[in-house]
């Protein structure tokens, strides 16, 4: 076959491109992951005085969504939050990213709030060493502190019920 | 005068087209030296902007662009941190993908020797090439397909 080699290379080419469609470029791999969570110790949301920290989770399985009111993606996201809070214990903590917190608090009276606590990063630098550059993030912590996950742009029903759940569950069983 | 007139408006518009360069992203910096400037500067184009992907930092608008500009200042300023020391803190935080020259690895392997790879095979296609023709040699005059086409042509007239 005189076409063969061509052919091949071609195909390959193909396949290559083929694949490179079906990625998501904005997905990029979390350096962040097996690591201990990034510390802060940032002001709670109408919490008068109470601070929000990383450390003080140690020996529970947790969640931080990272969010703002100025997000549209993070609106979509929102009912999938409220949901999650409702229909099992996820622990779930907020970090409120660049953002008011008068229009934080606005927007939580409005549609809910599912967060155990919200910590305000007004300046994003809790932002940065949590590696954020596209909100909607989340992050699974284990027992022992240490980042799990991270999902980048919003939750979806089918990522909590298919990803987010059974990861947790998983965590849960696994110890500190 | 009508040559005047044209070369006030050309004045003009060169201004104009000038003027956009003073609106860049870029802050206006202090340095305590031009080393240190330098360094800030070089820093700003070797990393890479994570919300405008194809723009180092240097020249994206995004915001965390602007914060991540703010961050290398102070690092560099403040705290006295070389190139390296500066690349690893956004190293640890958002993965090789902040440099635009990640170092040679597993995972990188295929990037840095994808174009010597390419090259490679199209020398071999083109060495391949270059042989079959030289192989072939001069066509040989047949004088039945020569007298053929003549047949073919006088039926033509």
């Amino acid at each position: 076959m005189r076409y063969a080699v061509p052919l091949g290379i071609f195909v390959l080419l193909l396949g290559l491109l083929w694949a490179g469609l079906g990625m998501n470029p904005r997905e990029i791999p979390s350096p962040l992951l097996g690591r201990p969570a990034p510390a802060f110790r940032l002001p709670a949301l109408a919490g008068q005085g109470a601070q929000v920290a990383p450390a003080d989770m140690l020996g529970k399985v947790w969640v931080l969504n990272v969010w703002a009111s100025w997000c549209s993606a993070c609106r979509s996201e929102h009912q999938v939050l409220v949901d999650l809070a409702k229909r099992s214990q996820v622990l779930l903590l907020g970090l409120n990213y660049k953002d008011q917190p008068a229009d934080a608090g606005e927007w939580l009276a409005q549609f809910g709030n599912p967060y155990a606590a919200v910590a305000l990063d007004a300046d994003g630098r809790a932002g940065i060493d949590w590696g954020v550059y596209g909100v909607p993030e989340s992050f699974v912590v284990d027992q022992r502190g240490v980042v799990r996950r991270k999902f980048t742009g919003p939750l979806t029903a089918e990522t909590v019920s298919g990803e987010l759940l059974p990861l947790l569950e998983k965590l849960r069983a696994e110890g500190g | 005068m009508r040559g005047n007139n044209w070369s006030r408006w050309l004045l003009l518009m060169c201004l104009w087209a000038g003027a956009g360069y003073g609106q860049t992203a870029i802050e206006v910096r202090q340095f305590s030296s031009p080393q240190q400037q330098a360094l800030y500067e070089g820093l700003l184009t070797e990393l890479r902007c994570l919300v405008c992907q194809n723009e180092n930092l240097a020249d994206s608008n995004a915001e965390l662009a602007g914060d991540l500009r703010n961050e290398v200042y102070a690092m560099v300023t403040q705290q006295g941190l070389d190139e390296q020391a500066v690349k690893t803190f956004l190293v640890q935080r958002y993965g090789n993908f902040v440099l635009y020259r990640p170092p040679v690895q597993a995972s990188t392997w295929l990037l840095w020797g994808g174009p010597f790879v390419m090259l490679l095979v199209g020398g071999v296609a083109l060495w391949r090439v270059a042989r079959q023709g030289r192989a072939v040699g001069p066509v040989e005059d047949d004088l039945s397909q020569r007298l053929a086409a003549r047949r073919l042509l006088e039926d033509e007239e």
